[in-house]
């Protein structure tokens, strides 16, 4: 295992520092995240402990990188 | 509430052939984007037959339908009506994607991967400290964690298995699972940070993808 796969196993399991949402309260506001992220504001500001979830929870950043890459794609360029 | 959402929702709460075809259009916006999720995963699902990921997509865009509809009340206009529309679409496609992924294989709950962190070779003197932090951290695992904390532990984070698989196999949800990962972590982040033993680059490294 090199050394930054190590390093991504540790933060796997230690995991973000700071408060985070919860998996229900990340869901309840992926939609404003990824639109406040699109118009190109501060969205973590505008939903403080999203971005701590988003390193935490796989699953949930999964979500967060297909709904972007979906709203994304309907914008026009 | 922008002009559009709040067409959506006048359409979808008004009678007879009007939220007729506004359902119609919702659902096309609804397996429109479970088709997206499927596309996006398909290259890591290569044992899945075309005709199975259609139906995937199809199954995911029913689904999320009854969830909007069921859930009209709780949009306020925070954002796009369809981005609020599409988040319960790609869920759907997400969790069943998953589990279609794992089904029929081994949920593994043991520490497989601590042989493979434990033998990375030492090498440059921060090498040596992070074999140091991984002896501590098995250390704690081994007696700090309870032992559902340390089943769940290992599961997502150490063997990646995706928490709605897990979920599944134990019976619970994706939210209550990641309480207990949660608390794990944190218990964990508290006995190495007592010991002093929490590098310097942990916390540097945390943004998301």
């Amino acid at each position: 295992m090199s050394r930054p796969d190590l390093r991504q196993a540790l933060v796997r399991l230690l995991g973000p520092a700071g408060p985070e949402l919860t998996c229900e309260e990340c869901f309840a506001e992926l939609d404003r995240y990824v639109d406040v992220e699109l118009a190109g504001e501060d969205a973590g500001a505008a939903v403080p402990g999203m971005a701590a979830h988003l390193v935490g929870c796989p699953a949930c950043r999964e979500d967060h990188e297909s709904l972007r890459a979906l709203v994304g794609a309907d914008q026009p360029l | 509430m922008d002009a559009e959402s709040a067409a959506w929702l006048r359409d979808l709460n008004a009678g007879g052939a009007t939220r007729d075809a506004a359902v119609a259009r919702l659902h096309a916006l609804l397996l429109r984007a479970a088709r997206f999720e499927v596309g996006r995963r398909r290259p890591t699902l290569p044992h899945l037959r075309g005709d199975e990921l259609a139906d995937i997509a199809t199954e995911a865009a029913d689904d999320a339908l009854m969830s909007v509809l069921r859930r009209l009340d709780d949009f306020r206009g925070a954002s796009l009506f369809t981005t609020w529309a599409y988040k319960f679409a790609l869920l759907e496609a997400a969790v069943k994607l998953r589990l279609r992924s794992w089904q029929g294989r081994e949920v593994p709950l043991e520490p497989e991967a601590w042989a493979v962190l434990a033998t990375a070779t030492p090498g440059p003197p921060d090498d040596l400290e992070q074999s140091e932090l991984l002896h501590a951290i098995e250390t704690e695992v081994r007696d700090s964690l309870t032992a559902h904390q340390r089943e769940v532990l290992v599961a997502l984070a150490l063997n990646g298995v995706p928490i709605d698989v897990l979920a599944g196999r134990l019976g619970t949800t994706r939210g209550a699972l990641y309480k207990t990962l949660h608390d794990a972590r944190r218990k964990l982040r508290a006995r190495l940070g007592a010991r002093d033993m929490l590098p310097d680059w942990l916390d540097a490294e945390r943004r998301p993808t």
